[in-house]
């Protein structure tokens, strides 16, 4: 074993671990794709977008902590949980895209906002922009990622095998993320007046967008065995958050709720107005240079 | 921020390594947040099984200038070294 370059010594002779250049492998490739009988493919083209958009816009909000993270290590540590996500989104856009007669790329840079159903919680801006700090991200992250990880937990079950094999593959992922996420807000919470001050500032801010994570939406009720029911979900979410509030010395925000229009919310494709900038930046350089590759 | 959170040297065993090997280093402000910091930095593609970080505080290195007094005089005895045996082919790892 040679100890000139660890690297070496620790993959052997083996690259197969290594990405070359552009040409990724298809979303899909190995999962059986063949759709539930009985079932409405609309239906479930709804619920993949919805799942697919939640991973895909907090993807994006993530990854714009890239060099502004307050370490290295953290900015790293960001985009890691970054691109799961945006693995996750490739997935569900992908199977949604089989019934629409689309790529995922046409559906992630060539829709426009009120086609996008993720939740707002995915796409306010919580940092580094003006609507957050460090401390507002991870309350996001501890928030989201607890949430999705009971779903993928109980999506596991899915009648439909595409749903199914994206939430077994992603909830090592999201049981990690949601990891990281606890061990910032108890740091946060537990460590001076001032990190303590803004990791509850940062849980006043994302908490009025909770309520929508819970809310059943029509398709999901239409799915039965399918799609996981979010209501069913609360307790479950409701009791880690409190878990790692406590531990983190941090109180649990009032519950109230963001404002919707008309009863509807993101799974409507009614978002806020950080959505529009968010879209402007992610789709700008497909939409002006249609089919650039890099 | 940077100087305030100390530094951790990062050691990671591999699938078919049979010991810790030295990878880098990372800032953290605890242990365990070295560990995951560890495993985003070192262990994206899959490198490892096992992650060790130790203090970087805590490791006495032997000076640059006593490099001779502490090496130079092994260098003249050829006979430490095992290269008077023959080793069988079917002894791995030695």
């Amino acid at each position: 074993m040679s100890f000139d370059n660890a690297y070496e010594s620790l993959l052997g002779h083996e690259d197969s671990h290594w990405a070359f250049g552009t040409g990724f492998s298809e979303a899909l490739s190995g999962v059986n794709r063949e759709f539930p009988v009985g079932v409405d493919r609309e239906d479930i083209v709804a619920y993949c977008l919805m799942l697919g958009d939640d991973a895909l816009i907090f993807s994006q909000r993530l990854s714009e902590w890239c060099s502004r993270a307050p370490e290295l290590e953290e900015d790293i540590a960001l985009a890691n949980i970054a691109l799961d996500l945006l693995g996750q989104a490739r997935m569900l856009l992908t199977r949604a895209g089989e019934v629409l007669g689309k790529s995922e790329d046409d559906l992630a840079y060539l829709r426009d906002e009120r086609d996008f159903r993720n939740v707002h919680l995915a796409e306010i801006d919580c940092g580094p922009g003006p609507g957050g700090d460090f401390g507002t991200t991870i309350a996001r992250l501890l928030v989201f990622s607890s949430w999705r990880l009971a779903l993928f937990s109980r999506l596991r079950g899915s009648a439909d095998p595409v749903l199914a094999a994206v939430a077994e593959k992603g909830l090592k992922e999201l049981a990690y993320h949601r990891d990281h996420a606890a061990q910032w807000t108890v740091r946060l919470g537990d460590g001076t007046d001032e990190s303590h001050r803004r990791m509850q500032a940062g849980l006043e801010r994302v908490w009025p967008f909770v309520d929508e994570l819970f809310a059943t939406h029509a398709v999901e009720a239409r799915l039965t065995g399918v799609a996981v029911d979010p209501a069913s979900l609360k307790s479950e979410v409701d009791g880690v958050l409190e878990a790692v509030l406590a531990a983190g010395g941090l109180s649990r925000p009032a519950d109230t709720r963001a404002a919707r229009v008309a009863g509807m919310a993101g799974r409507d494709g009614v978002h806020t107005e950080a959505m529009g900038f968010l879209l402007a930046e992610m789709q700008h350089l497909h939409r002006s240079l249609p089919g650039a590759v890099w | 921020m940077s100087t305030s959170w100390p530094l951790w040297e990062v050691f990671v065993r591999g699938k078919r390594g049979l010991n810790h090997v030295h990878v880098g280093s990372l800032h953290a402000p605890d242990a365990e947040m070295a560990l995951r910091n560890a495993r985003d930095v070192y262990t994206r593609r899959n490198e490892g099984v096992s992650i060790w970080v130790v203090p970087a505080a805590a490791i006495t290195a032997s000076s640059p200038d006593e490099k001779d007094p502490f090496f130079a005089p092994a260098g003249d005895k050829v006979y430490r070294h095992p290269t008077f045996y023959s080793i069988p082919e079917d002894v791995p790892h030695l």
